[in-house]
């Protein structure tokens, strides 16, 4: 067991844990939306897991950093908050806001985040992008909503994990970035529509399934 | 047409699959076998980019991913008259966007995209070397110059009537014999 100081409390982890996991092992939130604990190498792309730990002169992301015996760890600085306020109204600059409607509303991550950061959803210091690409119905038993992604790669994660090889992957590149489902001749998606792992690991019910839920 | 189509999309499969059996099977030769299809039929098909992946034993959205990563590689086949619309520094300056979106508009495709067709296709490029002449596009080999929105018009419209001319010559020649 490994012992570190996190926001002035002493919590207990196992070796080879990330901070990240450690943290929310332990009842301490850090926003996170691309870590998932199964990954060996998490992505760290959200930039929202950050944290500043002693010996680090910059706040670095906590999904990438093992424990380390006597670590400390401050999850709640002002320079951590404004880099993590920054980065989630990035995300939103780019996000359908319709909670309403949306069938994520109130299990949503971003949501959460908000709600954590005090920062509403309907945000005004960035302009607001609209991602004019269309949406692909080419999948048998999914859908996606690009508006709502946050490409976050959770769902591609899972796929390969559960199947060996990912029936879904990102396209395309910059603002025109998306999850594409091609290859419909390929032998393995064939078993595609039994284990729906994409769909539940989505943050924000951008992968659907199809039918389940009406536009 | 379709036939003709699916005889030449036969060849095309035919001639990459004699041309895979020289790359050896690692994900590494990817990007090179993409390019070796480019070279060779100056577009990827779908069907091409599963053939890929199989040859490369990973799954088709992968390549397709990678594939669509890079500027340089294309998914339509470039069609009879290659319309280039330039949006390099002068000519983005002097509405190149506005004449590309005319193109788009009148020929209902996207930069990138073939008309259905295969008459047209567009694409945008970065400086021609003439700025002088800015907004500029490029038809085939033919530079024009001080594009405007009535000059897209005429141009498509100038294809067509040609076109149309080249049928009824053709019909004519027919008809005489």
């Amino acid at each position: 067991m490994v012992r570190l100081v996190v926001d002035n409390r002493q919590i207990e982890t196992e070796e080879g844990a990330t901070v990240l996991q450690a943290c929310l092992d332990n009842g301490i939130y850090i926003p996170n939306l691309c870590y998932l604990k199964e990954m060996d190498s998490p992505p760290g792309s959200c930039r929202l897991c950050l944290v500043e730990v002693d010996g680090y002169n910059q706040p670095i992301t906590s999904c990438t950093i093992k424990v380390k015996e006597g670590m400390i760890v401050k999850t709640n600085t002002e320079h951590v908050r404004r880099l993590q306020r920054t980065a989630f109204e990035l995300l939103l600059s780019v996000h359908h806001v319709d909670c309403r409607r949306c069938p994520a509303n109130r299990s949503c991550e971003l949501q959460r985040i908000a709600k954590y950061l005090h920062l509403g959803v309907k945000l005004k210091r960035f302009e607001q992008l609209e991602r004019r690409v269309k949406i692909v119905q080419d999948h048998p038993c999914l859908e996606y909503v690009p508006s709502r992604c946050v490409l976050c790669g959770r769902c591609i994660f899972m796929c390969q994990r559960e199947n060996g090889q990912a029936m879904l992957s990102f396209a395309r590149r910059g603002l025109d970035t998306v999850i594409s489902f091609f290859g419909e001749g390929d032998k393995a998606r064939a078993t595609c529509g039994q284990c729906y792992a994409c769909v539940e690991a989505c943050p924000v019910a951008a992968l659907l399934i199809r039918n389940a839920h009406s536009q | 047409m379709d036939h003709t189509r699916e005889t030449e999309e036969e060849a095309l499969l035919n001639d990459i699959a004699s041309m895979l059996a020289a790359f050896e099977k690692e994900r590494a030769n990817l990007i090179p076998i993409l390019q070796m299809i480019q070279e060779r039929h100056h577009y990827l098909s779908a069907s091409a980019l599963q053939m890929v992946a199989k040859h490369l034993g990973v799954s088709g959205c992968e390549v397709y991913g990678v594939a669509t990563f890079y500027n340089q590689f294309r998914f339509y086949p470039p069609g009879k008259h290659r319309i280039r619309v330039c949006l390099g520094t002068a000519c983005h300056l002097r509405g190149g966007d506005i004449i590309l979106e005319n193109f788009e508009r009148k020929l209902g495709i996207k930069e990138a995209e073939t008309t259905a067709d295969r008459e047209f296709s567009i694409d945008r490029v970065a400086c021609v070397g003439c700025c002088a002449l800015a907004p500029v596009a490029i038809i085939d080999d033919t530079v024009h110059g001080h594009m405007a929105p009535s000059k897209v018009e005429g141009l498509i419209l100038g294809f067509e009537i040609e076109k149309q001319r080249e049928k009824r010559g053709k019909q004519h020649g027919e008809s005489k014999q």
